[in-house]
């Protein structure tokens, strides 16, 4: 499959880039590892007249800790997150998340900014870092704006950046000391999307919940926030009740349709299930 | 129609070619340079037969412009025999029979290479891991495992001091 033709343009550094963006951001398409972008423009759903390629920006491929955040560069590649003992250490939801991710050879090249910014409800990291309440720093010639990550996705493949923006850094907060974070994705094999993901980071204190964060992958027309069953968790102990009815919410928040992955309401308890198996395991409890 | 100009070493060879910026990599390596051992499979990153070392990172070359390979370098399953030696993991296929009707091979064997530069003593589930994006429509898996670990052994033989060297004189 060929896409269709369009210029391209290989800017030096983040000025030039986001100086194109201000003229051609409307037509056009930014680059990193194309992984997502490469194959809307084969099977022509994406008909952009310029690609920008930022995929070889140098200083854009980084994870660290800076105050009380990890800070990822937006063209840092999967495989890159995957191998970081910083985000293992700070963020355990994103480190769960990232090998998870395709398969191993789409993560050497995908990048999380391009993945975040693409905004395919069935894409893993949205829902982590929804969980994980992070934000994202988006660049234009305008300046600088911090989004929250649960402001971010707007619809399928629509987010809340402009045009002219680009997105360059996540910012998740730490995980404290007795945090707790997963990732739990149901896939028909690897490298296929997501039937359901479940993202689940939780502020523990001694066997009470002081806060939660629950995100929805591929149950919906975006990455979802379980709020409802992140209100039923937030300052109680994580016993079987709390566990039941916060996992029967999170069920609840999700929007399933009906494919070849499975129907509604098959999605739908798989959503309850894999809540309920992370709630336990972070309380400690036997399944 | 607006070309750009690339220059990639592919195979220890730089080629310099005027592209167009929508020309994948899997079809400039097939057909402008005649690497068909590039095999071009789901054509939908799926599948992993159009695997190449990217500067020694295995991608899908199907999921790829030939302009982001532009001052990089490029190593396809041709660029394997070394002066008429099979590279160890070809060995390894033939002696395992790792291969059946052949078609997922190269990017079996890519993917192969990259796993053992980087991990030259994988366990049979790293190799599984490590070849998740590659599939077979033979399902001979079972002898592709067995392959890499054979040309995992036949390397480190290779590097091997031969027992007894620097000892006595």
């Amino acid at each position: 499959m060929l896409p269709a033709a369009f210029d391209y343009v290989r800017p030096s550094d983040l000025t030039e880039t986001v100086q194109i963006l201000a003229q051609r951001g409307d037509e056009g398409k930014l680059l990193a590892g194309g992984q997502s972008l490469i194959p809307l423009l084969k099977l022509r759903f994406a008909l952009p007249e310029v690609l920008i390629d930022i995929g070889r920006l140098e200083g854009f491929e980084y994870v660290r800790v800076e105050g009380e955040q990890l800070r990822i560069g937006a063209g840092t590649r999967h495989a890159f997150l995957a191998a970081s003992p910083v985000a293992r250490e700070h963020a355990p939801a994103l480190a769960a998340a990232a090998p998870q991710i395709a398969d191993p050879i789409v993560r050497n090249w995908g990048t999380i900014g391009g993945s975040l910014a693409h905004a395919d409800p069935a894409g893993d990291l949205g829902s982590v870092m929804i969980a994980a309440n992070s934000d994202f720093v988006a660049l234009s010639n305008r300046g600088e704006r911090v989004l929250r990550a649960r402001e971010f996705f707007e619809g399928p493949f629509t987010t809340a950046l402009a045009p002219d923006e680009l997105l360059v850094e996540i910012r998740v907060p730490l995980a404290r000391g007795r945090a707790f974070g997963s990732y739990s994705k149901l896939e028909r094999k690897i490298g296929d999307f997501a039937t359901v993901g479940v993202a689940v980071c939780l502020d523990m204190d001694d066997g009470t919940c002081r806060t939660a964060g629950i995100g929805l992958t591929a149950v919906g027309a975006t990455n979802l926030e379980a709020r409802e069953a992140e209100v039923a968790l937030s300052g109680r102990r994580l016993d079987n009740e709390a566990i039941e009815e916060a996992s029967r919410r999170a069920a609840d928040a999700a929007d399933p349709t009906s494919d070849l992955r499975g129907s509604a309401e098959y999605k739908r308890d798989v959503v309850r299930v894999y809540v309920q198996r992370a709630l336990k395991q972070a309380g400690g409890m036997n399944r | 129609m607006t070309t750009q100009h690339i220059e990639v070493t592919v195979n220890g060879t730089t080629h310099a070619a005027d592209v167009e910026p929508r020309q994948l990599l899997a079809f400039f390596l097939r057909e402008q340079l005649r690497l068909t051992g590039v095999h071009v499979g789901c054509d939908t990153t799926s599948c992993g037969v159009c695997t190449v070392l990217l500067d020694g990172v295995p991608i899908k070359s199907c999921t790829a412009l030939a302009v982001q390979a532009d001052g990089r370098e490029i190593r396809t399953v041709e660029g394997l025999e070394q002066n008429g030696t099979l590279h160890p993991i070809q060995a390894a296929f033939m002696e395992e029979h790792g291969l059946q009707c052949g078609f997922c091979t190269p990017g079996m064997m890519m993917a192969s290479v990259a796993l053992l530069e980087s991990n030259p003593n994988p366990s049979e589930e790293e190799i599984r891991w490590a070849l998740s994006g590659n599939l077979c429509r033979c399902t001979g898996y079972m002898n592709i495992v067995k392959s890499v670990r054979r040309a995992a052994e036949n390397i480190r033989e290779e590097n091997a001091v031969p027992v007894g060297a620097g000892e006595g004189r």
